[in-house]
């Protein structure tokens, strides 16, 4: 048997047992989040950085139901456009509280939600100078994931199809050779749908995956959530146990020999 | 009696009137921020919060305060 508690997520020199990585935005409330994140069992959340609501000083805070001590925040910079304001967000997010793990996004198109890869190459590498963490979500190029790789990135995280779109993995042949060329952590972030998906992520060889809008979003998050759990684990087994060979013809499981 | 000078600031796109003179530190406790929680740029600067009591706030400052939220 595969000992999967031995078989961890590293990144950034950090031990992780879960390599589900899960959104915090879309839910209807914090409670749910807080609940489908422990039925994910993800160790890692992604988390916004946006302004106080001053006029409501009572709005509950994330932190008040996802314990920053417990599950390690990762500060994303949706929402950024160019590299400007991608390094003011990550820079005040370190300052809320001393996060250096982020999570770099940059956006070039506003209906696709296709990452800009010219700003984003730029906001690694300046990143990665000032001592972040940067783990960047990309397309699924594998030049861009070297180049990525060049500039100081922790870990690639190609999309598998637009952010939100629930479309699953569209591009298996360049996340598998993303795959083989590197040796950072390799993350599948934004468009999966279904647990399956997720699967097949790790069935490519990934090493995790990133699922917000799937989960949040699905009819009955919390058996979602617990589905993503099962299907990453389910996928990552079936990976590091070693597929058969793919064969045009068909061939019988019971052996010939014997027949009456 | 003097009256007291008030004068206007923004804080997260919001005018704010505020007693001249005050403070940041002042600012922040009248507005129950939770300093552990949250990040202060004045003027597009990051503010280290454990200066904010030494920072005077000027007619037309620009403060940000933000905080972590559900995102993806």
């Amino acid at each position: 048997m595969v000992n999967l508690k031995k078989d961890s997520l590293i990144i950034a020199k950090k031990k992780f047992n879960s390599r589900l990585i899960v959104g915090t935005g879309k839910y209807k409330s914090m409670s749910e989040c807080a609940k489908a994140i422990k039925l994910s069992g993800a160790e890692i959340v992604t988390v916004a950085v946006r302004r106080v609501n001053i006029s409501d000083k009572n709005k509950p805070l994330l932190m008040d139901y996802i314990n920053p001590k417990k599950i390690t925040y990762l500060p994303n910079t949706a929402g950024c456009f160019n590299s400007k304001e991608a390094l003011r967000t990550l820079r005040l997010a370190r300052e809320i509280g001393g996060w250096k793990l982020v999570k770099l996004e940059v956006l070039g198109d506003k209906k696709n939600l296709f990452p800009d890869m010219i700003e984003t190459l730029k906001s690694t590498e300046d990143l990665a100078k000032e001592g972040f963490k940067v783990m960047v979500y990309c397309n699924d190029d594998p030049l861009m994931a070297k180049r990525l790789e060049n500039s100081g990135a922790e870990a690639i995280m190609p999309l598998a199809a637009p952010i939100g779109s629930g479309l699953g993995i569209q591009n298996k042949i360049n996340i598998q050779i993303i795959r083989k060329q590197t040796k950072l952590p390799l993350i599948i972030d934004a468009g999966l749908g279904q647990a399956s998906d997720a699967t097949i992520a790790m069935e490519l060889g990934c090493d995790g995956v990133l699922v917000n809008t799937a989960i949040a979003k699905a009819k009955k998050p919390f058996e979602m959530a617990l589905a993503f759990k099962n299907a990453v684990i389910a996928g990552r087994q079936s990976y590091k146990s070693g597929r058969i060979d793919k064969i045009l013809m068909g061939n019988p499981s019971s052996p010939s020999k014997g027949i009456i | 009696m003097k009256k007291i000078k008030k004068i206007k600031i923004k804080i997260n796109g919001k005018i704010k009137s505020i007693i001249q003179d005050s403070n940041l530190s002042m600012v922040l406790k009248n507005l129950k921020i939770p300093l552990n929680k949250v990040a202060i740029e004045l003027n597009e600067e990051i503010i280290d919060k454990k200066k904010i009591d030494r920072i005077k706030l000027n007619k037309n400052d620009k403060i940000e305060i933000v905080h972590f939220i559900g995102g993806g």
